[in-house]
């Protein structure tokens, strides 16, 4: 595979979101706004990217049997970086975040891609994987974020599109997150049989 | 009367599924069947209860005490995997019956954002730990109806027409989302 489709890979075929339907729990929980879709995934990205460059280079000295809890403690010292610097940098982003922060760590994506891709492969290429499926995933949260925002509130990152009154409160709420990310998919799922 | 408000809460307006989703992913991964999906409430409820506790008393006699509060994520997920595994072998020694109904659920676990989750909202929360033992308790219960339910509805699905396009995963989701919406009706009983 060449270096263009390993990073490409991430954001358009092997989409973490429509394709593979991992990392469901912040996808669902913090897009009801485009500008919270895009904090999550930048942060979800650089974790990505860190720990797969770190594991990359450490994953030959670490013995296989406890490799999994060793990349666990490399993903956790990321998050935590992560979620020291939004508290002090971007304070408002972190409370509306939240819990979602810390539980980057259980992020099926990121263990997913250490295991299945920078525990085999060489830094240069699984810091591109790591940069590719942290893309895809941001694409994936700012297209819901923005889809439920325009629906639910009438806004685009806070821009008035249309009038308030015509809002549909359902699509920030809960279930408008299943339902808008469930017709998403089935869009995506269209559009790729068509090319 | 406090712990009868935190359970109903936890199991019913707020839904650790429908309503803050968390543990999403074996919501839709797990729940084809019924009897799969009473497996998995079983292991998930006892995992947290254990983690809770374990986690509890090492925020407050450990991590408080030291001011080391920064090393809550590191600390609770290497607690929780390592429980994990302990449960696991501990199973397979004393109730093979009971590993084998639960063991292939286990190593899931460690990577459910559930069990994390509750860690975590305890302590924001400031409970005493009985409290967040209630807490937790109802949250697996809460957990486990939803899975259920959403199981029971997904052995029809198989059954009825769906369009094409819709099929898998995107009817899924809608069904959650009504699922979620029909929950929404128990906001303001407590």
């Amino acid at each position: 595979m060449s270096k263009s489709s390993i990073f490409t890979n991430g954001i358009f075929k092997e989409n973490p979101i429509f394709v593979q339907l991992l990392g469901m729990c912040p996808t669902l929980g913090v897009t009801s706004s485009a500008i919270n879709g895009i904090g999550m995934g930048l942060a979800t990205t650089f974790v990505l990217l860190m720990s797969n460059i770190v594991i990359a280079l450490v994953s030959n000295f670490i013995p296989d049997k406890i490799r999994i809890p060793g990349f666990i403690v490399i993903i956790a010292g990321f998050v935590t970086i992560v979620d020291m610097s939004m508290a002090a940098y971007l304070p408002s982003l972190h409370a509306s975040l939240g819990l979602y922060i810390p539980l980057i760590v259980v992020n099926c994506i990121v263990l997913g891609r250490a295991e299945a891709f920078a525990s085999k492969n060489s830094v240069g290429v699984s810091a591109l994987d790591g940069l590719g499926m942290g893309l895809g995933f941001t694409l994936a949260l700012t297209i819901l974020g923005t889809v439920r925002e325009l629906l639910g509130s009438g806004k685009i990152f806070n821009l008035p599109i249309y009038n308030e009154e015509y809002k549909l409160l359902i699509f920030v709420l809960a279930p408008g997150a299943f339902i808008a990310l469930g017709y998403l998919i089935a869009i995506v799922n269209k559009l790729k049989k068509a090319s | 009367m406090g712990y009868i408000i935190i359970f109903i809460s936890a199991i019913f307006v707020n839904n650790v599924v429908l309503a803050q989703f968390l543990g999403i992913c074996p919501f839709l991964g797990v729940s084809k069947k019924v009897s799969t999906a009473i497996g998995m409430t079983g292991a998930v409820t006892f995992v947290m209860i254990l983690a809770t506790i374990v986690t509890y008393i090492v925020q407050t006699s450990i991590l408080t005490p030291l001011n080391i509060e920064f090393m809550q994520t590191i600390t609770f997920i290497l607690i929780i995997a390592a429980l994990v595994q302990m449960v696991e072998i501990i199973l397979k020694k004393i109730s093979p019956p009971l590993y084998q109904a639960l063991g292939v659920f286990l190593p899931l676990i460690t990577t459910n954002c559930v069990v994390l989750g509750v860690a975590i909202l305890v302590i924001q929360k400031s409970y005493t730990l009985l409290s967040s033992v209630v807490y937790t308790g109802a949250t697996a219960l809460g957990f486990g109806l939803a899975l259920i339910i959403f199981a029971g509805i997904r052995e029809h699905l198989d059954l009825i027409k769906i369009p094409k396009g819709m099929k898998g995963a995107p009817i899924a989701l809608v069904t959650a989302g009504l699922l979620a919406m029909a929950f929404m009706g128990f906001s303001g009983i407590v």
